[in-house]
């Protein structure tokens, strides 16, 4: 009963441990883009996808040929996207086992699948443009959206290096207006004295693309995926639209019967 | 057509029970809007069972398998995300519109005489909706599916002495496992369903013998009758009255929830929990474990009151009692009225006092105890916890109880009105 009751406490008070502080870096929003820049947008993520982060994260829900969703033939995708796999129905997986993975990074890559829905756009885009270098860990990566991270920054010839700004303040209120101010990426963190610290990034050594181009990117990666969390989504926002105005015509012949009915009632 | 009733009926009586139940039924006429979350609860019921069929088709109840086969079902099965999002909307639909059901007996007095023994029927189906949407919630497999499972049955292993008996007997294992996943799915999918069926036949049953309530309180039964139609004056025949104005409630509310299902299924995190999306780790305790928001203001109740005697139980005991005592409401209420329209001030204040307790626990059962920051100052140090939240969340909590017993102190000694005759409509 006692060790119960613990568990029980300790899920009851799950968050005492954490203060209004520990909530993270303030995020950046991810851009949605119109419905055009999206195709073009989730088709460069696919190859970025299959190109960067195939090799560690799977994706194992999802099928190479629902690639198809994005108006892809299946030619095109065996030609250019299947590294790994070659079967067309096969899974997005990786051959690097997880016994591997935890040796190598301490930790074994997350499945991606649903990982959009778990984090967030904003949470993800912020994540892939919040590394810097730390001498501290062992990868010599650090990130600023998830502290400690056991990945190393695989994009760094794309964006190139950040480092971490540190600036004291003397009170919480100064330093969380510091860190707005601060218009990106941005982490307050209680510092020894009772004073408070923000945490920004600043370019370092410039990678092979420009700032601009490597935020859209990330962009892109975002918005793939996003799509393989829930690929049916598309489908889901233009079946409701039919639905819903069959529904609306339903409810007027529906309503008028109903007039009609209750007339004669005084 | 004719014949084959004729054969029937004299063999089964399908008429006379179409006509006792329905197809004679005389209700008031003058039911208003909270008048269609009767007939939308049963609607829901049916939306649940049929796609919970479909759903089963493709679910695999097995530890191993169970988050995949969820994802199996929203990206190869055949319209899957369309009946898994039904069903994981209509889970919630079902509890909002239970509650507006419930709060329609408070607003009328419906559990009044001659209505106890329906209203506690009612109860009983309010606790088996509980019980099943516990159980189908582990069967996603993922993280909340997980540790909410373990949270709450964990309630029963802080019962003193048999507790933690209780708990193994509960799971069948000495930690959510397969063998909990089973038995939960077996329950979610036999035995709670056939209790619901049955429960809500029997609710229909009592409610078409006592007849319904109405928005003024009036028992119709007890009016003079049309000489012309021989039912009471202010009485229609359910069919063909309220079946279509019931169903103009139906197409209102698949309007309202196909705006939800088709565009926002997640409503940010209350329906589907963003945490669930990662399959369940017994190692790794979430952060922040949260119910779904249905059972959120119980679970502040149970977070407010504070342990004593190094136990928790109190505050097991608390949550137990505040979905209990709604049991109690027909004797509780001694007001000379039944409905709200000829209430006075006092019960109509206290209704209001208990809305906003309810929905402000709800809401503080979704957030870390954190959320309003904590007290400062030397006299904090006296308190238990820091923490306004669990102040806030206290006080309520007294509030929610005080409603109910309170009531039959502030039910007599208010001025009600006199009630009319004839209904208003």
């Amino acid at each position: 009963m006692v060790k119960g009751a613990r568990i029980l406490i300790a899920g009851l008070l799950c968050a005492a441990a954490g203060t209004a502080l520990a909530e993270g870096a303030r995020l950046m929003g991810a851009p949605e883009g119109s419905k055009f820049e999206r195709e073009a947008s989730l088709l460069r993520g696919a190859r970025d996808f299959a190109n960067y982060c195939l090799n560690c994260h799977g994706a194992q829900f999802m099928r190479y040929n629902r690639l198809t969703d994005l108006g892809l033939s299946e030619a095109q995708i065996k030609d250019n996207l299947m590294f790994a796999s070659d079967k067309i129905g096969g899974a997005m997986t990786v051959a690097m086992s997880r016994k591997d993975a935890v040796s190598w990074f301490g930790a074994a890559p997350p499945d991606l699948s649903v990982e959009a829905r778990v984090r967030g756009r904003d949470w993800l885009y912020s994540y892939l443009l919040a590394f810097y270098r730390d001498d501290k860990t062992p990868t010599g990566w650090n990130n600023l959206v998830f502290p400690s991270v056991a990945m190393p920054h695989v994009l760094w010839s794309l964006q190139g290096t950040q480092k971490l700004v540190e600036s004291e303040y003397e009170d919480q209120e100064k330093a969380e207006a510091a860190a707005i101010a601060a218009k990106g990426l941005a982490l307050v963190e209680p510092a020894p004295g009772g004073k408070f610290v923000v945490k920004t990034l600043a370019e370092d050594v410039p990678g092979t693309l420009s700032g601009a181009e490597y935020k859209g990117f990330v962009g892109d990666l975002v918005n793939y995926l996003d799509y393989i969390g829930e690929p049916a989504k598309s489908e889901r926002i233009n079946i409701g639209i039919v639905v819903l105005i069959f529904l609306g015509v339903l409810f007027a012949l529906v309503y008028s019967l109903k007039r009609e009915y209750w007339n004669d009632l005084h | 057509m004719q014949r084959l009733l004729t054969w029937i009926d004299d063999r089964f009586p399908l008429s006379k029970l179409w006509e006792e139940q329905w197809g004679k039924y005389v209700a008031p006429k003058n039911f208003n809007f909270w008048y269609y979350f009767g007939s939308l609860a049963g609607f829901v019921l049916v939306l649940q069972i049929v796609t919970g069929i479909f759903l089963a088709m493709s679910y695999k109840p097995d530890a191993t398998k169970a988050f995949d086969s969820i994802e199996y079902i929203m990206r190869d099965v055949s319209g899957g995300w369309l009946i898994r999002y039904m069903h994981s909307t209509g889970a919630s639909a079902f509890f909002i519109v239970v509650y507006l059901h419930m709060f329609r007996g408070l607003l009328y007095g419906s559990y009044r005489k001659p209505r106890e023994l329906l209203w506690i029927i009612g109860c009983c189906i309010y606790l088996a909706l509980m019980a099943e949407a516990f159980f189908g919630y582990l069967l996603p497999w993922g993280q909340m599916s997980y540790w909410g499972a373990q949270v709450i049955v964990n309630l029963f292993s802080t019962v003193p002495f048999v507790g933690d008996a209780l708990g193994t007997w509960i799971r069948g294992d000495y930690t959510i496992s397969d063998v909990t996943l089973n038995r939960f799915f077996s329950f979610h999918v036999v035995a709670v369903p056939l209790l619901l069926l049955i429960l809500v036949a029997v609710h229909l049953m009592a409610l078409h013998e006592v007849g319904s309530n109405n928005p003024d309180g009036i028992e119709i039964k007890k009016q003079p009758k049309d000489p012309k139609t021989g039912i009471p004056l202010d009485g229609i025949y359910s069919h063909p009255y309220y079946t279509i104005k019931d169903l103009v409630g139906v197409v209102f509310f698949l309007i309202v929830f196909s705006i939800v299902m088709f565009f926002m299924p997640d409503v940010g995190g209350y329906f589907l929990e963003s945490n669930n999306f990662i399959p369940a780790d017994p190692l790794k305790t979430p952060e922040h474990i949260a119910p779904v928001w249905y059972f959120t203001p119980y679970y502040a109740i149970l977070r407010a009151v504070p342990s004593f005697m190094a136990s928790q139980f109190w505050g097991v005991l608390a949550m137990g009692a505040s979905v209990i005592i709604f049991v109690f409401l027909p004797w509780l209420d001694r007001g000379a009225v039944k409905s709200i329209r000829y209430r006075g001030p006092l019960y109509k204040s206290w209704l209001a006092v208990f809305v906003v307790s309810f929905l402000i626990l709800g809401y503080l059962g979704t957030v870390p105890v954190t959320v309003w920051g904590q007290f400062t100052g030397g006299w904090a140090d006296a308190l238990d916890t820091k923490d306004r939240a669990t102040w806030v969340a206290r006080v309520l909590t007294l509030l929610y109880f005080l409603f109910f017993l309170l009531m039959p102190w502030y039910t007599t000694r208010d001025k009600t009105k006199p009630v009319p005759e004839r209904v208003r409509w």
